[in-house]
């Protein structure tokens, strides 16, 4: 491991703990309305593989992406802006927390139907296939997509096809409020894929540096030409499936259980034991990403709202009764 | 007076006032396949049966051999997921045309259509396109029963952010593929399994009107008979019935359903003074309904009876083919109509 590195895993990490917790409050505070699906937990699934993923890789999401946004660099203060609704937002507003999109950054969303990703990947894929590009598409879902005919439909074409595909499951136990054991006759997602004849392995989500491994791994066997890879990559959310969940159907014990195997403290732990990082730098970390959630909040706070609700943006013509280009 | 109404229609179907190319619709939609295919290499098309077989309409004859397999594509029986895929290559650059079998299997792929395809350029604030066609055929062909024969337009009608186009001959539908090809937003086809095979005039030079242009396929000042797909047929047999008891029905091709060409209509309303909307889907809910009340909104004072409607019965299409034909306008059903409205 390199210092740099667990410098940038730990930074990342602390960044995306504290955006979550921030957004948590300010939904509070009535500054976030709609549906909010936050991140604590499963950090060290979006940073260990979105920091193995090359700048050229396509990143597709699910409506539970802040941070793999902000992972791939999306600025901070523009996606607090999209979840206030502003036009700072990465999404200008029209959007909101669960559609996230940053072209630049080639982060393609964001979508609220669970499922959806799948085919939205392949395609992606299936233009880099048909193009000779090198590029690859990481596509992330939960365990509670992979009962959606789009999984299966999408494995098998971009199993027949060749795709560059890595498939991401954070499988953080739960499909909403229905623990995965109950929602899938094989729960475990990486057996799943046999039938299709896809390379799959477990990764231990919990642990930043066994999913960039595993991530630098699977990127490197599709860009050789092997086909696509799926990565399950166990972990747990310890909020509920939104602000509107309590998460009253599992215990305390439970939360708590999972709760000691924390990414980031374990991570912190570690690093500082090894040496790379210093107790000192880890603080000095911690107090970096506070500022910086800060001025994002601030940013969104004070980005004008959209006014328009065509805003230019909607499919043309405007006028459905003749109005003529 | 609308800009396509008069002097336009020497590449009808129907009216050729100039002798041209005559030509199936099924080719002319492989021509424009083949063209857009040849003009852009970020074309590629997709769908079940559209390479080695060539198509069930024959519409994709012979590309898969030309262009390869990665530009057309066979798919799986999976029609989100391919529907989907043709969504996600389209945020990256392609341009995909996706045929879906038949509008029926178009259900299974209304999440890629309605959920995805036509919001993703609203929620990103305008950052993403998805230059996506999506062509489908559909409505009452022969004895297919209830899964096999249905006209969905209605659904598609009321999504945000999705065109609908309705095109009726071969020099439309070469037109409204290659418009829509070109186009940056989502763009339905629906195509209707009975014209394949029609033939009609066919210029591949011509100049398109716009892609939602209304046209008028018959003039006349006692009556206007809005129509579009296969419909147009029947409302044309209707007014030559109709002209033989001294009625002139102007009648209407609209060809597209979202947009709709409501300055056509006005100006033919204007002239006649009553309207009559043929469709071949059901009354309920239906296209019609947004037609007739556009023009009763719109066109209310030169109206003398109220916009009326023809449709097929609420019913699931039957197998007999005798209550087939009972369950969709026919051209004598049509007539009778306008009889009925033109008395007094």
């Amino acid at each position: 491991m390199r210092r740099d590195l667990a410098r940038q895993f730990l930074y990342d990490m602390l960044l995306a703990r504290r955006f979550e917790l921030r957004a948590a409050e300010e939904y509070a505070q009535g500054n976030i309305a709609g549906f909010l699906h936050l991140y604590p937990g499963e950090e060290a699934v979006a940073v260990g593989s979105l920091r193995a993923a090359d700048p050229g890789d396509y990143v597709v999401s699910t409506y539970r992406e802040h941070v793999h946004a902000l992972v791939r660099g999306t600025p901070l203060g523009s996606v607090m802006a999209e979840l206030f609704g502003r036009t700072g937002g990465c999404s200008g507003g029209y959007g909101g927390s669960m559609h996230l999109f940053d072209v630049e950054r080639r982060f393609l969303g964001g979508y609220a139907i669970v499922g959806e990703t799948f085919p939205v990947a392949a395609g992606v894929g299936y233009w880099l296939a048909m193009n000779g590009e090198p590029d690859v598409v990481l596509c992330y879902f939960g365990d509670g997509a992979v009962n959606q005919g789009t999984f299966h439909e999408t494995l098998n074409m971009v199993a027949l096809w060749d795709l560059p595909v890595v498939f991401l499951c954070e499988n953080n136990h739960y499909q909403i409020g229905t623990e995965v054991h109950r929602h899938s006759a094989v729960s475990h997602v990486h057996r799943r894929t046999g039938g299709y004849g896809i390379e799959a392995h477990w990764v231990d989500g919990m642990d930043v540096r066994a999913v960039h491994e595993a991530t630098r791994d699977a990127l490197r066997h599709v860009r050789e030409g092997n086909g696509p890879v799926l990565l399950e990559c166990e972990t747990y959310r310890y909020r509920g499936h939104s602000m509107a969940d309590p998460a009253a159907y599992r215990s305390a014990l439970e939360v708590n259980e999972l709760r000691a195997r924390d990414p980031l403290l374990t991570f912190r732990e570690w690093a500082e034991g090894e040496g790379w990082v210093s107790a000192t730098e880890s603080a000095e970390l911690d107090q970096a990403a506070e500022r910086a959630v800060e001025e994002a909040v601030a940013f969104a706070a004070e980005s004008p709202p959209p006014r328009d609700l065509h805003a230019g943006v909607h499919v043309r013509p405007l006028d459905l009764y003749g109005g003529r280009p | 007076m609308s800009q396509w109404k008069k002097g336009n229609d020497q590449a009808g179907l129907l009216a050729p006032a100039r002798p041209a190319e005559r030509l199936q619709v099924w080719e002319a939609l492989n021509i424009a396949h083949d063209r857009v295919l040849a003009e852009d290499d970020a074309v590629f098309v997709m769908g079940e049966d559209v390479g080695l077989f060539g198509g069930s309409y024959r519409v994709t004859q012979g590309l898969y051999a030309k262009y390869g397999a990665w530009r057309v594509r066979d798919t799986p029986i999976s029609e989100n997921s391919f529907t989907g895929l043709g969504v996600g290559a389209a945020l990256v650059g392609g341009r995909p045309v996706i045929e879906l079998m038949t509008v029926n299997f178009a259900l299974l792929a209304m999440d890629a259509i309605i959920n995805m395809a036509a919001k993703m350029r609203y929620m990103s604030g305008g950052a993403l396109r998805v230059p996506l066609v999506v062509r489908t055929p559909g409505g009452v062909a022969r004895q297919l029963a209830a899964q096999h024969s249905q006209r969905l337009e209605h659904l598609f009608m009321n999504v945000p952010g999705l065109r609908v186009a309705t095109p009726a001959t071969p020099q439309d539908a070469y037109w409204q593929l290659r418009q829509a090809v070109r186009d940056d937003d989502p763009i339905l086809l629906l195509e209707h399994e009975l014209l394949y095979f029609r033939e009609g005039a066919f210029d591949p030079e011509a100049e398109a009107p716009p892609m939602h242009a209304a046209r008028v396929r018959r003039e006349g000042g006692h009556f206007t008979l809005i129509a579009y797909s296969r419909m147009v047929e029947v409302a044309l047999e209707a007014a030559e019935e109709l002209a033989a008891e001294g009625i002139e029905a102007e009648v209407i091709d609209l060809r597209s359903l979202r947009p709709i060409d409501l300055v056509t209509l006005q100006d033919s309303v204007t002239k006649t003074h009553r309207a009559l909307v043929v469709e071949e889907d059901c009354r309920f809910g239906g296209a019609g309904a947004e037609i007739a009340a556009a023009l009763n909104e719109r066109s209310f004072f030169e109206l003398e009876a109220p916009v009326a409607r023809v449709a097929g019965a609420d019913v699931p299409t039957p197998y007999n083919g005798a209550l087939e034909a009972a369950s969709i306008p026919r051209p004598g059903d049509v007539a009778e109509a306008v009889r009925e409205w033109m008395v007094g």
